[in-house]
């Protein structure tokens, strides 16, 4: 399974565990969707309405950072690490 | 429109603040919303919910409403572009509560143009698809903001279907018939900062903030880019009211509720400077509809201020004796008298965008 963490910034507007697991493979887009199944309201959080990672997101796979921010069709293998974190921007 | 004299939100930097005045004395309340940037926040005054608008660094823009004023604050749905515009929201810069006889209508204004109504008290939203024409046909361009902007929307309250926005920069737009079609309005402004041969276009004007008279609704005051301006036949023709140096370059304008003669501003020294004149924060107040302007400052700060309103930052109370502005540094002020004399109520907030008496 793949595991998604979130900085806790994000678990003051939806009630997220430490780590939350999916099936792979997949795509971060992916990912993201599913995790609007649950927690309905956050994919609008972490992308914005066309679906692009908002500009002071950072998702990182295994370690490396997302660059595609608009089709996020990163894959996703069956034990990766997913981070979905702040950019660091304003200190 | 403000219904009460004694309770003022005021969106900040840190979250929505309400002053209000108990036992005659103005008490400022704990932060709802705490840390989250408020870039607008209002009180409908046909059921009292209040509105907030959020602008997160990195979760994007939201909504958020509180129906009763015991209630928490719940994230509303938010006004969405759809695909088809390609577009995104990034401010929602304004709120507008709908004509009394549409009880569930309300109205936001957005960076990059869009207005969005929803017809179901939030529940769901539609971008109006005949004014986002316009912003794309003729390139509405960034004011205030990186991209066009809606920050004025005004209501006739003799009829739900006039309105009027404000778009910077592309000027005031009309509809008659509740957004069907749109017309321009912006006859008698000027844009000095474009150059001579775009100067007979019907779009690319920059108003600041324009804001109707309730008593006499075809009043409209407008501070703009360039100069002061009121009209007085619904925005069809606009008369240039500044008076140099004072009375010329600002953000907020301010009618009063009952006298269509009289209204404030609080002029800034100029585009280029963007501070107070030489430290004094003080405030101008028309009674002759804008023919002279007189300096009203006991009790401002009248040396080292440098900071000044947004164009949300200043409203009049319901019978227009209290009036209150804040400011880009935190510091906010009330005065009970029409302006004559100012007490602070506070010099320690969080810059303020918006400024509204419930």
């Amino acid at each position: 399974m793949a595991s998604i963490r979130f900085t806790p910034h994000l678990r003051r507007y939806f009630d997220l565990p430490d780590t939350w697991e999916v099936e792979g493979p997949t795509t971060v887009a992916e990912v993201i969707r599913k995790l609007d199944a649950g927690w309905p309201g956050l994919a609008f959080y972490i992308t914005d309405e066309r679906g692009y990672l908002r500009q002071h997101v950072a998702v990182w796979v295994d370690g490396r950072q997302v660059r595609d921010r608009m089709t996020l069709d990163e894959p996703v293998g069956p034990d990766a690490k997913v981070d979905i974190l702040q950019a660091l921007s304003g200190g | 429109m403000a219904t009460t004299n004694d309770r003022i939100l005021l969106g900040t930097r840190k979250g929505l603040i309400e002053a209000r005045k108990t036992n005659g004395a103005w008490r400022l309340g704990p932060a709802a919303l705490p840390g989250q940037p408020i870039a607008y926040a209002m009180r409908d005054p046909r059921n009292g919910s209040v509105w907030a608008s959020i602008d997160h660094g990195h979760w994007g823009v939201k909504l958020s409403r509180r129906t009763t004023d015991a209630g928490e604050f719940a994230e509303v749905e938010a006004p969405k572009y759809p695909e088809s515009t390609g577009a995104a929201a990034k401010y929602y810069w304004v709120l507008a509560a709908g004509h009394a006889s549409e009880p569930g209508t309300f109205w936001v204004g957005t960076e990059p143009g869009g207005l969005f109504v929803t017809r179901d008290d939030g529940a769901t939203w539609e971008l109006n698809e005949p004014l986002w024409a316009l912003c794309k046909e003729h390139q509405w361009s960034g004011g205030g903001r990186e991209g066009a902007g809606i920050h004025s929307i005004l209501i006739d309250p003799r009829d739900a279907k006039h309105m009027h926005v404000a778009v910077s920069c592309a000027g005031i737009c009309e509809t008659r018939d509740g957004g069907a079609t749109w017309r321009y309005v912006n006859k008698g402004l000027r844009m000095d900062y474009w150059p001579a041969e775009e100067q007979n276009k019907e779009y690319g004007f920059d108003p600041h903030f324009v804001a109707l008279a309730p008593s006499a609704p075809d009043v409209l005051w407008q501070s703009n880019h360039c100069g002061v301006y009121r009209s007085a036949d619904g925005a069809s023709t606009w008369t240039e009211i500044s008076e140099k140096p004072h009375a010329y370059f600002g953000f907020p304008i301010t009618p009063h509720p009952r006298d269509a003669n009289r209204a404030w501003i609080v002029p800034m020294h100029s585009d280029q400077n963007r501070t107070t004149f030489d430290g004094r924060l003080f405030v101008l107040r028309t009674d002759d509809g804008g023919k002279t302007w007189r300096e009203q400052s006991q009790g401002l700060p009248q040396e080292g201020a440098m900071d000044f309103p947004y164009r949300h930052g200043m409203d009049a109370s319901a019978d227009g004796e209290t009036l209150a502005f804040a400011t880009t540094s935190g510091n906010a002020y009330v005065s009970e008298n029409g302006g004559e004399s100012w007490q602070t109520l506070s010099n320690n907030l969080p810059l303020v965008y918006s400024l509204r008496f419930a």
